[in-house]
């Protein structure tokens, strides 16, 4: 196949791949969108192996066969919960191929300088979104502190790493050779640079790191494209770059934080906030079933507390009774209640909840005042009103789900930490809460057998 | 002018992107996060084509560790996204986890 015909299949290519993402913008269809996209990335494979320059083929198939097994594995076994961990993981390995890809480039001759810097690009997109990714996942995963970590003179270091970076590449620019140390050098500080963009992100910001790399891992495929002159590469990859923009984008709004404060500044000055004092209102499963059977409307909102007490599927089986008494059911879900963007969705979706109960943060305000029971299910800063009143409270002006304007609300919550005074969420004490104590999954199990009887 | 040519369909792609993406509804942000993440692994076609052209050796091995880790992105990637996606099932649809 001549080369002409090889671009023109990439064009069907992409064209396969922007319907595709089109198609994913409903859950009606999203099915088949993936699909389209697969198969897109099936045609550019297939059409590339006609290209008379190619690796020889026992390493193409050896290296296709160890990939697809270790894909394929790893997208069975995973846990839905462990979904952004994995998501770390493949985009750490598409980090390290694109590097690889830029690196392998080095090695074609009559590369012009424009091409030099394209591979360079690519070289240190690819290797901070490894080790970054790499650094991602161990925090996610909790094989090391997930906590934040801030030192004095991280931002000088980071200059610092960042000058070394640049003077290297110009040093390389002006000598390319595939064994020159600047080049090592490079892709040394690369490394290095990505460990120290995420070691400063942790605890409930990890979201924001995932989506970012996401966009990082797009990005080193798109100047893997330019150095390589390849334009479903970049076609692809910088789909992938805007994806991943975007999400990060809406993680950072919904935590009220700039992208800049989320990278450079840890967790930011933590204020002290207002204490608030109350009695708080505790009932039991039975009370609990009484109101719950004479609402007309039910919103639950859950929280990753529900994913982690592994209580969804009993959670389901209560919404279903409550549509069978004749109630209303919807799953508010706010945009950070899970580990990663939409986690929650799929979460609830794996415990067989129906897509067109799950409502966003923005569609349930307006009229959470018409919910008579809002069930607070493991979540606590995404329906803390304290995020709207108390400018003193370290989540002031992030937006949150208005739980306390409907009528009544339940909390499920393990026990009150610290009794009836220090707590800093003043849901807990509101005229309409009452609190559910125990175990998640226990507490709803209760209900539901209420229920039945 | 090639790289010209380049950096025009990138302006291109990434608005276009832009607008599809901003078009997917929060419900499946995860799905669309580890599809785009499969779609990152058209890597693989780089891969493939970079190491051809030398007869270096280390330049081979470089190349078919891409295809490999590309490749785990690629078909873990859709196939996770998969799985995920056919969760999401419409209420009609849905009787099978009803209690009598």
């Amino acid at each position: 196949m001549s080369l002409e015909i090889i671009n023109l299949w990439y064009v069907v290519s992409a064209a396969l791949f922007i319907f595709g993402l089109k198609q994913l913008g409903s859950p009606a269809t999203a099915v088949k969108g993936n699909k389209i996209s697969s198969l897109a990335m099936l045609i550019a494979v297939v059409v590339t192996l006609f290209n008379k320059n190619i690796l020889p083929w026992e390493w193409i198939i050896g290296a296709i066969l160890v990939g697809s097994l270790v894909g394929a594995i790893t997208a069975q076994k995973v846990e839905m919960t462990s979904m952004p961990e994995m998501v770390a993981l493949f985009n750490g390995s598409g980090g390290i191929a694109s590097l690889m890809v830029g690196w392998a480039a080095l090695y074609n001759v009559g590369n012009t300088t424009f091409t030099d810097i394209t591979i360079l690009l690519s070289i240190l997109i690819g290797g901070m979104t490894f080790s970054g990714s790499i650094l991602a996942w161990g925090k996610l995963s909790e094989v090391i502190n997930s906590a934040a970590v801030v030192f004095g003179a991280q931002r000088f270091v980071n200059a610092l790493i960042l000058v070394a970076i640049v003077v290297c590449s110009v040093m390389f620019c002006l000598e390319p050779a595939v064994d020159s140390p600047y080049l090592y050098a490079v892709i040394a500080l690369a490394l290095i640079f990505g460990v120290m963009a995420v070691l400063p992100i942790g605890g409930a910001d990890m979201p924001v790191v995932i989506s970012l790399l996401n966009s990082y891992s797009g990005l080193a495929a798109c100047a893997a494209g330019f150095a390589i002159n390849n334009n479903i590469l970049i076609v692809a990859g910088s789909m992938v770059g805007a994806a991943g923009i975007i999400l990060t984008n809406i993680m950072c709004k919904a935590m009220n934080r700039s992208l800049g404060h989320v990278l450079f500044s840890g967790f930011g000055a933590v204020k002290e906030a207002t204490k608030v004092e109350g009695e708080v209102k505790p009932i039991n499963s039975e009370d609990a079933f009484l109101i719950l059977e004479a609402a007309q409307s039910v919103t639950f909102v859950p929280g990753y507390g529900m994913a982690v007490a592994q209580a969804q599927h009993v959670v389901r089986e209560l919404g279903e009774l409550l549509e069978k008494n004749g109630a209303e059911v919807t799953y508010a879900i706010h945009p950070v209640a899970g580990r990663m963007p939409g986690h929650m969705n799929v979460l609830l979706a794996e415990a067989n909840v129906p897509y067109d109960q799950l409502v966003e943060m923005d569609d349930i305000n307006p009229r959470i005042d018409k919910v008579d029971v809002a069930v607070v299910i493991g979540a606590n800063d995404v329906v803390n009103p304290a995020a709207r009143n108390d400018e003193n409270s370290p989540i002031y002006g992030m937006p949150i789900i208005n739980v306390d304007y409907a009528q009544t609300v339940f909390v499920l919550k393990r026990s009150m930490a610290s009794g009836f005074s220090g707590v800093d969420n003043p849901l807990f004490f509101g005229d309409n809460t009452r609190m559910l104590f125990g175990d998640a999954k226990q507490s709803i199990a209760a209900v539901v057998a209420e229920f039945k009887t | 002018m090639d790289a010209v040519f380049l950096a025009l369909i990138l302006m291109l792609s990434i608005f276009l992107g832009f607008e599809l993406i901003s078009k997917v509804p929060a419900t499946l942000h995860t799905p669309l996060m580890s599809g785009a993440n499969a779609i990152s692994g058209i890597t693989i076609v780089g891969a493939l084509i970079s190491a051809g052209s030398g007869t270096d050796m280390l330049a081979t091995i470089l190349g078919a560790a891409a295809v490999m880790f590309a490749t785990i992105n690629v078909v873990g990637g859709y196939m996770v996204t998969n799985r995920m996606l056919s969760m999401f099932k419409k209420k009609d649809v849905d009787q099978s986890g009803g209690k009598s």
